[in-house]
């Protein structure tokens, strides 16, 4: 990386979390919700997105260029930090670690999710339906990653838009950034309920 | 006459920059109303380990003895702060002392400072008034700004929120919350504020604001109070005003 650049990596690397990758995983999440309406109900809302036209080039700009870079670039900041939560134990440390565990979690989670469902359908022609995830959660065991991969996912998204409120100098004082972390707890708390009842939906 | 209560005493110790770090354990006698900086002198005078063994005096840097300079700054029971203000009575014994490392240790406690004082340099943390010719009063200054200007300039540079900072250590170039909060407060002085595209170009290079994560406990750790999270949050506004005047605008840099 040339010199000089760090601070504009950071601010894409901000700016990407959220558009559009946040507001993909909050898409996605709802979308899956639909199949507490059962399997056709989940079936027509996946194949409606299937039905997206160029649909190749939406998934690469939208999805796969932005996550690659978000998470690529994430695992460099994560490991740049050297934790002391035994000196300060304060809320906010935590969130900072939380967010760098749950970004190192989730780029092994995503991967996997994407080579079991996404990956499958370009190498061996695979349905993406709703049997193919109740066929992958019929396992306990997957069941948790993916219970685990959702929650870490809500906590990361929720906690990284009060950063990138931060960061981009939206939320200056301490109480507004105390009211704010609240307000992205409760979208935390919503979200994950969200996402944890559609994959179970599939059980 | 009653016993001489004791006070137990371990010091993290390193001979030279490059030698290996050790612990020695001290026994020293008990005062009422000792600052950790009396204790050390207690050692000095006395530089014998529990085991009886005869060591070197240990090495640590002190100025001010009022929580002004930064100088003899430490970690005290893990957490870092100064050894002038940090009171026997009110810590739990045995007492810990270590050498701030995130910064490169000279000898024993004493550390060297001197990549702040660089930061500060680099981030222009002055007000340029030097001219060849008389340049005349500056703009006044509202009361109410210099107010809470004035409580950003009782950073003494001691390095406790550099030291506490997940984000600053030898793995990463980030100059940590001090210079950047002296940044905030050199904008706001109003001709300091004549420079201010300067200063926030300088935090928006490597090692800058950017770096930083919001664990915030810098500001929790900040001896002198100093709302140092505030100040890389309005940073953070004026690094993102700027930088669209850096792209898009024309002559107008500063306003």
């Amino acid at each position: 990386m040339s010199k000089d650049r760090e601070f504009y990596w950071r601010r894409l690397h901000s700016l990407l979390g959220l558009i559009p990758v946040g507001l993909f995983v909050t898409m996605h999440l709802l979308i899956n919700y639909s199949a507490t309406n059962g399997e056709e109900s989940f079936n027509k809302a996946s194949g409606l997105m299937e039905s997206i036209p160029f649909l190749p080039i939406v998934e690469w700009v939208v999805i796969y260029i932005p996550l690659m870079f978000h998470a690529l670039y994430g695992v460099y900041i994560a490991f740049t930090a050297k934790p002391n939560l035994n000196r300060f134990g304060t809320t906010r440390n935590w969130f900072f670690m939380m967010q760098r565990v749950t970004g190192i979690f989730l780029v092994i989670f995503i991967a996997w999710h994407i080579f079991q469902t996404r990956l499958q359908k370009t190498i061996n022609d695979v349905e993406i339906d709703y049997n193919l995830v109740a066929d992958i959660v019929s396992n306990p065991g997957m069941l948790a990653f993916y219970i685990a991969g959702i929650i870490a996912t809500t906590f990361h998204l929720a906690n990284g838009i009060w950063s990138f409120l931060v960061s981009w100098g939206l939320i200056q004082s301490p109480k507004s950034q105390k009211v704010t972390t609240y307000i992205t707890m409760i979208f935390f708390v919503l979200l994950s309920v969200v996402g944890v009842m559609a994959i179970l939906a599939f059980v | 006459m009653a016993e001489q209560k004791m006070l137990d005493v371990e010091v993290q110790r390193q001979d030279s920059a490059d030698s290996p770090s050790y612990w020695e354990k001290f026994q020293v006698p008990y005062r009422p109303n000792m600052n950790v900086i009396s204790v050390l002198m207690a050692i000095r005078e006395n530089p014998v380990t529990v085991e009886g063994k005869q060591t070197s005096p240990v090495a640590w840097d002190m100025n001010c003895l009022e929580e002004v300079c930064g100088a003899c700054s430490m970690v005290i029971n893990g957490r870092p702060r100064q050894s002038c203000s940090s009171l026997v009575d009110q810590l739990p014994q045995p007492l810990k002392l270590q050498p701030m490392s995130t910064f490169p240790v000279i000898r024993d406690l004493q550390i060297d400072r001197s990549r702040m004082f660089d930061s500060l340099k680099k981030v222009k943390a002055w007000v340029p008034i030097d001219g060849s010719y008389d340049l005349g009063e500056g703009p006044r200054m509202p009361e109410r700004k210099r107010e809470w200007a004035y409580e950003l300039s009782k950073c003494m540079t001691c390095g406790v929120c550099l030291e506490s900072c997940p984000n600053v250590n030898s793995g990463s170039s980030f100059m940590g919350p001090a210079p950047l909060s002296q940044v905030r407060l050199f904008n706001t002085h109003p001709t300091g504020a004549m420079n201010k595209d300067e200063r926030l170009n300088a935090i928006m290079g490597d090692g800058g604001l950017a770096n930083c994560g919001n664990s915030q406990n810098c500001v929790a750790a900040c001896p002198k109070g100093i709302p140092l999270t505030t100040s890389i949050a309005s940073l953070n506004r004026a690094a993102t005003v700027q930088m669209f005047k850096n792209f898009f605008g024309s002559d107008h840099m500063v306003d």
